[in-house]
């Protein structure tokens, strides 16, 4: 339960990092190593050379710009979580972020590190699809973007290549006073979820819905986008029968099946956690607008 | 690095875990390794005052750093912390083993939420596992901890 041997790379900068990728065979990033230090020790992971990115300063930020909030790789999720413009402008990440893992975990461990080992269960990809968050690459080569639907290739590998590197995503926040709601199912808090739902609703003074994401994690390689689900929802006036009806929807979802739950099951929890998300999101919007 | 308070120099191999370090090179041998994946928390230090899983850093991630360990918490190893003396007080330790890594998960979150409710310290407490105590004195213990801790420092201002 010791990490195999390899060569350790400290680099300063960005560029230097981008070099050291773009010139080592078999190289891993280390991030907060939540992940990758397990898969060191379990030995699942074999790296030649392991690339500490912890040393570059300029990837940990939060910041608001014309077009978004903009978030660094290295951002550290505890940071994420203490974040008073994302628990204004983006509160379903904070209510996601209260459930990965535990606090050491989370004082250690950054947003570009969970997107990128992209856990099938792992909450912030299920919020990033839930925003659809653009996420910037960079390499030797040049600067490339790609909206979150692009980014899972299969299961727990994200489409980019060996010598590329996550540098940052940005998304543009909903409106002020939209509703929102992170709900999962785990066998303890901090634990993946078996399933988890997340729900963002926009809804005009008359209480109807003008805009609606609806996402699942945890029953697939990559978080779903729930698009029956939100169709069934935008023109409609919200309430407990609308959101039942229309998270119906789910039952018929191709959902995966291991040690920890049937498909059934799975469907199951897909129906039920994504009609209390978009309950809860809606008397979120209610109050929020009201107040 | 620093180690509680005293600095500690050394060449390693890289991929040498910070647990380790503490363990075998500076002799520090309260901090223990339960499952050397992430899982337990026994081996939970503080590094620059947050608290960190050291079987998940590289010894060499803790270069110029400062790392605190249970040790840290009663330095002339006679006078408890009240941390320590709220444990031993509410039965919230048998065997010991994931008590150092407890400890330090609570001097971190006894610090930002001094006056926390059960069901916080519970959640707190969700990233370490106790095979012998079944929780109830450990969550006592912390609430114990946190109200002395509270009058400590009333007492100070
Ligand atoms: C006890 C425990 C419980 C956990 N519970 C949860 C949970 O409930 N939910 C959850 O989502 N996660 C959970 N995790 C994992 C989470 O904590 C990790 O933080 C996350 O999965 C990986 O992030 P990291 O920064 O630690 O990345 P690392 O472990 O350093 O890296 C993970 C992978 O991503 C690659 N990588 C990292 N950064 C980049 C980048 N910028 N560009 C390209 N590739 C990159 C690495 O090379 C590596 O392959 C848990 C971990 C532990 C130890
Ligand atoms: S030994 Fe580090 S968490 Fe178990
Ligand atoms: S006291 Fe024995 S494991 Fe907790």
């Amino acid at each position: 339960m010791k990490p195999p041997p390899f060569r350790y790379h400290d680099p300063r900068s960005l560029d230097e990092a981008l070099d050291l990728l773009a010139s080592h065979e078999n190289a891993k990033l280390l991030a907060g190593g939540q992940s990758l230090m397990p898969m060191l020790n379990m030995r699942f992971a074999q790296p030649d050379h392991v690339i500490d990115i912890n040393g570059i300063d300029d990837l940990a930020y939060i910041r608001e710009t014309a077009s978004g909030i903009e978030i660094g790789a290295m951002t550290r999720q505890h940071d994420l979580e203490v974040s008073q413009l994302l628990q204004r402008r983006c509160p379903v990440m904070i209510e996601a972020l209260h459930q990965v893992g535990h606090r050491p975990t989370r004082n250690r461990g950054t947003i570009g590190g969970s997107l990128c080992h992209l856990d099938p269960a792992a909450e912030l990809p299920l919020v990033a699809a839930a925003l659809d968050v653009t996420i910037h690459v960079k390499s030797r080569r040049g600067a490339r973007s790609m909206p979150m639907a692009a980014f899972p290739a299969f299961y727990m590998t994200p489409s980019i290549e060996p010598d590329e590197m996550v540098t940052s995503i940005d998304f543009q926040p909903w409106s002020e006073g939209h509703g929102y709601a992170f709900v999962e199912f785990a066998r303890r808090h901090g634990d993946f979820a078996i399933v988890a739902a997340a729900a963002l609703l926009e809804v005009s003074a008359d209480g109807a819905v003008t805009r609606a994401s609806a996402t699942l994690g945890g029953v697939g390689p990559a978080p779903l986008r729930c698009e029956g689900v939100e169709n069934a929802l935008v023109g409609n006036r919200g309430s407990a029968t609308l959101f039942r009806e229309a998270a119906e929807a789910n039952r018929a979802i191709d959902a995966m099946d291991d040690v920890h739950a049937s498909v059934v099951y799975r469907q199951n929890l897909a129906v039920e956690l994504t009609s209390r998300a978009l309950g809860k999101a809606f008397e979120r919007a209610s109050e929020r607008s009201s107040s | 690095m620093t180690i509680n308070g005293t600095l500690h120099e050394g060449d390693v191999e890289t991929r040498l875990l910070l647990a380790d370090f503490l363990r075998h090179q500076a002799d520090l041998t309260g901090t223990h390794l339960g499952c050397e994946h992430g899982v337990c928390g026994a081996c939970t230090v503080l590094v620059d005052d947050r608290a960190v899983r050291s079987c998940l850093m590289l010894a060499v991630q803790a270069n110029g750093r400062s790392v605190t360990t249970v040790e840290g918490l009663s330095p002339d190893g006679e006078t408890l912390h009240p941390l320590q003396q709220a444990f031993h007080d509410n039965h919230g330790l048998q065997c010991g083993f994931c008590t150092p890594g407890i400890l330090m998960t609570l001097l971190e979150f006894l610090k930002e939420n001094p006056d926390p409710s059960e069901t916080e310290v519970r959640e707190a407490l969700s990233g370490n596992l106790c095979r012998c105590t079944g929780y109830q004195g450990i969550v006592d213990a912390a609430l114990a901890a946190a109200a002395s801790l509270r009058d400590a420092r009333e007492t100070k201002a």
